[in-house]
């Protein structure tokens, strides 16, 4: 009898330890943006226990004979999620997973994909290496239990090619640098999709902890003269225009002004931390507060330091 | 003397074993509530609970009436960032004759940040921060009737601020550039807007086989060295500190110097041209 109660009791709590039976599962639905491209659309919030990490957007080309993936999401609960939904949608084997960029919710799925090749930037394998697990601690912080097992999977390092055939799609890769350093764009010459990641936002604020602002503008002009149907961008809805890229430029650009503007008006950081009036118009996209004030921290010191310079000192030996 | 003692252990404490902290935390907070009911009704109900509060009261601003006042304001982000540069604004300006201002964070290995007296300045300073853990962040107030006005507000972070070692220290020309000054004025509504930046690793003396080095004393007076302001800092101040204060009217009209010391017996000497 006593040993039953207490098996049952064992049982229970193995159920309860469970990620389903605790309500913490990804619930992936494939979105279809073009013929045989699907795209997984995360929430446009911050890092929380409560959607585990799943901000992000990632998605997969069914080729002639595989499937191409782009970018593992934030955990391997996630990466494995992904892997289940593909195979819900075919059955062709995974043939190449891409990592867009070294951010923790784009690569952190990857133990999800053991057995296909996973493959990205040099510089982007260089900040896995050497950051992932940093990262993957912050993540257990920001997200808890939904990291649970996850683990950093280092991609291989891809030689930068500007055109690759994988799975009979002929793939156009764009190597750009401005949101973190080194990001991948995939464009599928076929159904006209392009996978831009975090070098654009929509609808929600851009991050920028390893931005260089002038340089992913730069970046924006070259995703523009894409022929692209589809855009997929990291964060927030897919769109068939140009407003995604438009959007995300003219926030860079606000933001880099404003910050600049104040410097140069003697502004502290702490001060700068009230967002300018002039950026009214960003101020309704998801997680704006947030988001700005992150970027004052990234941005800002180098800004300062550059209207300090402009000051005139004098200085002695005392 | 139980507040001694609590002081002694609570440096001990922090200062050699970090991952202690919640052990001798515990037995701090014990002795604390024991030291309160002893002070009686001397004890000031704290906005922000913390368990420090008590502590700080009594190591930081002993021997004065302690009110907590909103119009001191403090202006910081909800979380930090970047532990080892935590933005920070203090604006004592609805406050009368403001003699003295302290900065602190209750549950930093190094409580003190900052003390700034602002004599012919206003009492409004801007700096820089590391930051351990989550904490409250506050500034006392001294005002003209000998009584310290306390706001704060509660300040998030992922830590280890004060534990890691300076970025510039592990370059090996840090040492070249060593007390560099770049600052600005800046003629604004408020006054003369004085920003200031000088060049210093800042180490606390918490990472391991670094010892503390920091600067301890900025003075900023008139082209005739009539003194405007004094800054008092501690070791959390972020590396190459960053400071803005305000002197109002046309007391900077020509400029200013300014005078800089570390615990090392290292001088910075600079004039700012307007």
């Amino acid at each position: 009898m006593s040993t039953r109660v207490v098996a049952l009791g064992l049982l229970g709590l193995l159920w309860l330890a469970s990620p389903q039976a605790a309500g913490r599962s990804y619930d992936l639905a494939p979105l279809e943006v073009a013929t045989d491209v699907y795209v997984f659309m995360g929430a446009d919030e911050h890092f929380s226990f409560a959607n585990g990490g799943n901000i992000v957007n990632t998605g997969f080309i069914v080729g002639d004979d595989g499937v191409i993936v782009i970018d593992s999401g934030p955990s391997k609960q996630y990466g494995e999620a992904m892997r289940r939904a593909i195979s819900r949608v075919t059955d062709k084997p995974l043939a190449q997973v891409f990592i867009s960029h070294f951010h923790p919710d784009h690569f952190l799925g990857n133990q999800g994909f053991a057995g296909t090749p996973i493959s990205a930037l040099p510089d982007t394998v260089r900040g896995i290496r050497t950051q992932g697990e940093l990262f993957n601690d912050a993540m257990y912080r920001l997200v808890g239990p939904w990291m649970k097992g996850t683990e950093v999977v280092v991609p291989e390092e891809m030689p930068f090619r500007s055109r690759m055939r994988v799975a009979g799609r002929n793939l156009r890769l764009l190597e750009l640098s401005g949101h973190s350093g080194s990001d991948l764009a995939v464009f599928d010459e076929k159904s006209g999709v392009l996978f831009a990641a975090d070098s654009v936002f929509f609808e929600r604020t851009p991050t920028t902890p390893h931005a260089d602002i002038t340089q992913w503008l730069r970046d924006l002009d070259v995703l523009t003269g894409i022929p692209f149907r589809v855009l997929v961008p990291g964060h927030g809805p897919v769109v068939k225009d140009q407003r995604a890229i438009e959007q995300t430029a003219a926030y860079l650009r606000w933001l880099h002004d404003s910050l600049k503007s104040r410097a140069q008006q003697g502004d502290s950081m702490a001060e700068v931390l009230a967002p300018d009036a002039s950026g009214q118009a960003f101020f309704d996209l998801a997680v704006f507060a947030e988001e700005y004030r992150r970027s004052v921290a990234h941005l800002y010191p180098a800004i300062e330091q550059d209207a300090l310079r402009e000051g005139r000192v004098e200085q002695s030996e005392p | 003397m139980a507040c001694r003692f609590l002081t002694a252990a609570l440096r001990a404490g922090i200062s050699f074993r970090l991952h202690r902290a919640p052990v001798c935390l515990l037995v701090i907070v014990g002795l604390i509530a024991a030291d309160a009911s002893a002070a009686g009704d001397q004890a000031v109900a704290d906005p922000l609970d913390s368990p420090m509060w008590n502590e700080m009261q009594q190591r930081l601003l002993g021997g004065h009436p302690v009110v907590f006042d909103e119009r001191v304001r403090v202006i910081a982000p909800v979380s930090a960032e970047d532990s080892l540069n935590v933005p920070v604004k203090i604006d004592a300006s609805a406050i009368d004759h403001v003699q003295r201002i302290v900065v602190f964070a209750d549950l930093n290995p190094i409580t003190r940040i900052l003390e700034f007296e602002p004599m012919q300045a206003r009492p409004v300073i801007s700096l820089n921060f590391k930051v351990q853990q989550a904490t409250p962040l506050r500034a006392a107030v001294l005002d003209g009737n000998q009584v310290w006005r306390v706001g704060g507000v509660l300040l998030d972070a992922s830590g280890g601020g004060c534990t890691q070692p300076s970025v510039g220290s592990a370059e090996s020309d840090w040492a070249d550039q060593l007390g560099e000054v770049s600052a600005r004025l800046w003629r604004r509504d408020e006054g003369q807007r004085l920003r200031l930046r000088i060049m210093h690793p800042m180490d606390t003396g918490l990472a391991a086989s670094i010892p503390e080095f920091y600067i301890e004393r900025v003075e900023i007076s008139n082209p005739a060295g009539e003194p405007l302001a004094l800054i008092h800092l501690y070791e959390p101040v972020a590396e190459n500190p960053t400071l803005s204060i305000d002197l109002p009217g046309q007391i900077a009209a020509l400029g200013v110097r300014l005078f800089a010391r570390d615990n090392n017996g290292n001088r910075v000497s600079a004039r700012v041209l307007p």
